[in-house]
């Protein structure tokens, strides 16, 4: 009974005495899920256009912060660097669609979700020739210090990641939108076959949005890098991302960035108000289990269409 | 059929040939070290500059002495990653390199060490974990191969404890004060907390552990908690990139600086850094000096940096992780000089290095000798005692580099003793081991 | 020319449905099994044996349950390290407790438990389909390992929550755990339980429940309706793939490292058997064992090579060169044969039918 108690009510009449505290978590978490948003968005761009799941994700925001921060080392002004970066990047997607997308072009899902493994593979040993395996310190001026509105503590560096990712968000969905390359981007996401029969030019579609992808890769790279220092470790975000494409599905951005809000208040709390019942260090698997309960509701996914199931 | 079966049958027999065979010829007169360690992946920050370290001193020692007592010391290194099960891969690629073997292995990993403690007992090859692995292993009569000097994380936990006890005006005032541990939820970061628990319950004050998920790089659901509880100290245990996010994250929540505490694995260059100057004031125990101002430092920049063969950048001797491969090193030659006297002046099978490492005794004259004055802790170890003895300073980060606060502080070795005792008991009872008799080991010298 | 099935006839229902219906097949298969019994153990030298064979057949058997319930019965799973980890820890718990217990038994037991909780997160199965399912799994694994790590009970209460492999033997003095064990010991050991369980493996697939599984795989709805029960095809599916990845785990855990924390299963872990399978074959007993050859030993192979052929390069370098030429590997063996290894085998053996002739 106790026990009982502890799990389902405990927690709650903690809230409820600490409201000040709760807002704070529930903020920090929110600010959390837009940085683990940032690196989701990077996952659905290139599944929508091209049905990859993209292992290398991970790595991406790796190389390009690692790139950016070692031209930013050799002397270029930020600027410059930031272009060449984007270069780069541009330069990689070429490459990913001709060498690896290219012949492998209507393979089934899991063998291109493989064929990520080997980029990734790739970025990793090509990013440490490179750049070397040290931290790379990486101050792009956010003021590091506590900051408190109304008796509320705020992560400065989180707010200013919040700013970074809604733009880029605001900026993908016109340029989804408005451009033609968007549309033609949104005409391969849903049907390829289709698509390709009024003349969109598949390849380019993939250079484009793996070259996008690459971008969001950069954006996600400083934001984490301007936290953990630019190392290794970053390509271990990706891990952030992966409750929040199941929660927020695989093809939507809206998706990713409301799934990445729920994952990271849930893990919040969950940590916070639960963690000491249960023992800390919950928040790993407390979104997944809340994702499972509410997918055994609801087996589509938050955003995704109702299935139809036909023989 | 019978094509297949023979090429099968090439293929493998030239693959057995190939990795049973082959390789350079040795000299006789050479001392074989296996270095496992970690230049890429996750962990590269931390492994890279203790790895140079550890090298930097062995050529060192070749270049200016011609090795230890007329012996060239040799080393290959192998890449563990940080990956226990490339550790043990390593440790079998190179523990029976000619001419004797491996003479000692250093497996820099916690994971690793666990790993090879029973195979390397197995093969007569001691186990050297400095400042790291399985704490009760210090006691010597169940773990005759393993090594834990200069200090477990047990005694350096005590040594925080005491440390802020001095901080707060005395052990008495620590009662009813609020100390908390922030650790990596693995093996590493929960060896502290029996020792934790333990003196909370005897000074009185309030532990609370908070546990930080592998790899760390997002802790913001603890330092929210730890800023709602508000504690007078923070200890942390981190490694890898867990350092740097904790700094940053304790500064964003405007948790005091000099209140905070890593152990020696949270004290090093790449865990401040990043946080840039929101980390000054951040302290870290060490188990030695840090800084470039040691004779034996000076030694190996003059006989390996001025001639160009140094294994880093000439800007990294000198930090905390750089000294640490370098003492890892003082001590192992120091152990090989101890079994020289018994066996002569050749190279040494790993069992005769055992022997070296359990009669070692660093006393501060020979330290002084080898120029490690400050930076070397002294050590005595013995059949019963594989810890030594060593001692901890705090030392302090100002925005640009390390500076030891204190002097030596000496660990309470009569209690945690006693708690390394039990455990390694127990250890024994599971794996039938029978604990020797030292008695009978001193009499036999 | 050699390999060729002319004036082989099946008279009986049983010859035709025998495992190896080829007589070549037959006579290399016991070849196979001889040189890796008798031949491979002689020749051998320790690193060899216990830590190049023993890792492949353990992450072989990790393999081949992810096999049966990816490759045969559908179901994507991203949980087997966890259920590594239940396999392990149970193992330690159950000869820790009865010191007089047969390993063998151990093992099987800790593949039973293994099976049951595998049994218990497989439910969602039946509601959740596709990629989602991956949450049921992902969530077994990190949840799992949070436990491991954190309750002391599956530890016996040591300090750090590493686990070591007490010393047992088999067949009264044959140590095949504990510092005393030899790696031949080991090496059969863990050979005899790849080999009976890929047996196994292979009778189940080739029958009822195999064909079971295969159906729901292609198309659940079809084959409910023509009489399949999804709960229990599914279901088992789950218990039998986690009853192997569960002994896999507890021969890691014993035979491999000796030593283990809970950390070493993460979710690495489970992305490194999927890989396996898929670059090794889905559906496929033989792609299970190859694709972990390649996984496995390949990258070890590569970090050999310079010092083998006598180059002196940094390990750094040695190590960053590695992931560039094995990530190119791993694309180029995708591009040549997208279906596995396994495939690239069956191909090379229709033309060994033909060889010499081309038609």
């Amino acid at each position: 009974m106790h026990i009982l108690y502890a799990i389902l009510i405990g927690p709650f009449v903690t809230m409820a005495r600490e409201p000040a505290f709760l807002i704070e978590v529930l903020i920090g978490g929110l600010l959390a899920g837009v940085m683990y948003s940032l690196v989701a968005l990077g996952f659905v761009l290139i599944y929508k256009a091209s049905g990859v799941f993209n292992y290398a994700q991970g790595t991406m925001v790796l190389f390009a912060a690692l790139t950016f921060v070692g031209m930013l080392e050799a002397g270029l002004p930020v600027l410059l660097s930031l272009i060449a970066v984007i270069a780069v990047m541009i330069v990689l997607a070429f490459a990913v669609e001709r060498v690896v997308l290219r012949p492998l072009v209507n393979q089934s899902e899991i063998i291109l979700f493989m064929s990520t493994l080997g980029i990734s593979y790739f970025l990793v040993g090509l990013g440490q020739i490179l750049w070397g395996g040290d931290v790379h310190p990486l101050d792009i001026g956010i003021p590091s210090g506590p900051l408190t509105v109304h008796g509320i503590l705020i992560n400065q560096l989180d707010l200013y990641a919040a700013i970074v990712a809604g733009t880029l968000v605001v900026a993908l969905a016109l340029f989804f939108q408005k451009t033609r390359v968007g549309r033609a981007l949104r005409a391969v996401a849903d049907d390829h076959q289709a698509a390709m029969s009024v003349g969109i030019p598949l390849k380019q579609i993939w250079v484009v949005t793996w070259a996008i992808a690459g971008l969001v890769a950069l954006a996600a790279g400083i934001m984490w890098g301007a936290s953990l220092g630019v190392q290794f470790s970053l390509a271990l975000v990706a891990l952030k991302a992966l409750p929040v494409l199941i929660l927020g599905g695989f093809t939507s951005i809206p998706g990713a960035i409301v799934g990445g809000l729920i994952v990271g208040a849930a893990e919040k709390l969950g940590e916070v108000f639960w963690g000491p019942v249960i023992g800390s260090g919950v928040e790993d698997w407390f979104a997944y289990i809340l994702a499972l309960i509410f997918l055994l509701f609801r087996p589509q996914g938050l955003f995704g269409e109702r299935i139809i199931e036909r023989v | 059929m019978k094509l297949r079966k023979l090429a099968v049958g090439l293929a493998l027999t030239g693959a057995i040939g190939w990795a049973t065979g082959g390789g350079p010829v040795f000299a006789q007169n050479e001392q074989f070290i296996p270095r496992l360690v970690y230049r890429t992946g996750p962990y590269a920050p931390d492994g890279i500059p203790f790895a140079n370290g550890y090298a930097d001193y062995l050529d060192m020692i070749n270049a200016r002495d011609g090795g230890v007592n007329g012996i060239k010391i040799t080393y290959e290194e192998c890449e563990t990653g940080y990956n226990n099960d490339r550790g043990v891969e390593c440790y079998e690629r190179l523990k029976n390199h000619p001419p004797t073997g491996a003479s000692l292995v250093d497996p820099l990993s916690t994971g690793i060490t666990y790993a090879l403690i029973g195979r390397a007992t197995a093969d007569k090859i001691p186990v050297v974990s400095m400042g790291y692995g399985r704490a009760d292993a210090s006691y010597g009569p169940v773990f005759r191969y393993v090594f834990t000097f200069p200090v477990t994380y047990w005694a350096g936990a005590d040594a925080i404890i005491e440390y802020i006890g001095s901080q707060v005006g005395g052990m008495d005032k620590l009662k009813g004060k609020k100390i908390a541990l922030v650790y990596l939820n693995a093996a590493y970061g929960k060896e502290p907390i029996p020792t934790l628990k333990a003196l909370a319950a005897r000074y009185g004050y309030i532990f609370t552990g908070y546990a930080v998920n592998s790899p760390g790089i997002d802790q913001q659901a603890t330092w929210l908690q730890i800023h709602q509880a508000n504690p007078d100290y923070v200890l942390m245990w981190g490694w890898g990139v867990m350092n740097s996010t904790a700094i940053k994250d304790a500064a964003s929540v405007g948790y005091p600086m000099d209140h905070f505490i890593g152990i020696w694995w949270s004290g090093d260059n790449p865990d401040v850094e990043p946080a840039g100057m929101a980390a000054k004031g951040y302290k870290a125990a060490e188990f030695h000096g840090v800084g470039a101002n040691y004779p034996v430092i000076q030694d190996i920049l003059k006989y390996v940096y001025d001639k160009g063969h140094g294994h880093g950048t000439k800007s990294s001797v000198g930090g905390p992780l750089y000294d640490r491969g370098v003492i890892n090193a003082i001590y192992d030659m120091a152990a090989l000089r101890t079994a020289q006297k018994k066996f002569g002046d050749k190279p040494l099978t790993g069992e005769q290095v055992r022997w070296g490492l359990e009669n070692l005794d660093l006393t501060d004259a020979q330290i002084k000798a080898l120029g490690g004055e400050g930076l070397v802790t002294p050590i005595h170890l013995s059949c019963e005692d594989h810890e030594g003895n060593g001692n901890v300073r705090i030392s302090q980060w100002d925005g640009k580099t390390w500076h030891m606060i204190t002097g030596w502080i000496v660990p309470d070795r009569t209690f945690l003793r006693e708690m390394y005792k039990e455990s390694a008991m127990q250890y024994a009872k599971e794996n039938n081991i029978t604990p020797v008799n030292c008695a009978e080991v001193h009499a036999s010298r | 020319m050699l390999y060729r099935e002319v004036g082989q006839f099946r008279t009986s229902y049983a010859a035709d449905q025998a495992i190896f219906p080829i007589r070549q097949d037959r006579i290399g298969m016991l070849a196979l099994l001889l040189v890796a019994y008798i031949a491979v153990p002689l020749v051998a030298n320790e690193y060899w044996l216990s830590t190049i064979f023993v890792p492949f057949f353990v992450f072989s058997l990790a393999a081949l349950g992810l096999n049966i319930l990816t490759g045969y019965a559908g179901q994507l799973s991203l949980g087997t390290g966890g259920f590594m980890a239940v396999g392990a820890f149970t193992a330690y718990k159950l000869a820790t407790a009865f010191p007089g217990l047969n390993i063998v038994l151990v093992f099987v037991a800790a593949g039973i438990v293994t099976a049951l909780v595998g049994l218990l997160f497989g439910i969602p199965s039946l509601r959740i389909k596709g990629f989602y399912l991956a949450v049921a799994t992902l969530a077994a694994q990190f949840f799992l390992i949070w436990l491991f790590v954190k309750v002391a009970w599956f530890q016996n209460y040591s300090a750090s929550g590493v686990i070591t492999a007490p010393p047992r033997a088999v067949f009264g003095h044959f140590f095949v755990t504990g510092p005393e064990a030899r790696p031949a010991y080991k090496y059969w050991f863990t050979l005899t339980f790849a080999a009976v369980l890929a047996l196994a493996a292979k009778n189940m697939v080739r029958g009822a429940t195999g064909r079971k599984w295969m159906a729901i795989r292609d198309m659940d709805i079809a084959a409910e309706i023509i009489g399949i029960r999804p709960l229990s095809t599914k279901l088992l599916a789950f218990a039998v793939s986690s009853f192997y990845i569960g002994i896999a785990g507890a021969l890691w855990a014993f035979i491999y490292t000796a030593s283990v924390e809970a950390l070493a299963f993460d979710i690495d872990r489970s992305f490194q058997i999927l890989f396996m399978i898929i670059i090794g074959g889905l559906g496929s007993i033989l792609g299970s064992f190859l694709g972990a050859a390649f996984i496995i030993l390949l990258p070890i192979f590569l970090n050999n090579l310079p010092n083998q052929l006598g180059l002196h390069v940094g390990v750094a370098l040695v190590t960053n060169l590695q992931d560039i030429i094995y990530g190119a590997l791993i694309v180029f063996f995708l591009i040549a044969e997208p279906n596995g290894l396994a495939a690239l085998w069956r191909i090379g053996k229709e033309k060994l039918r033909l060889w010499p002739f081309p038609h």
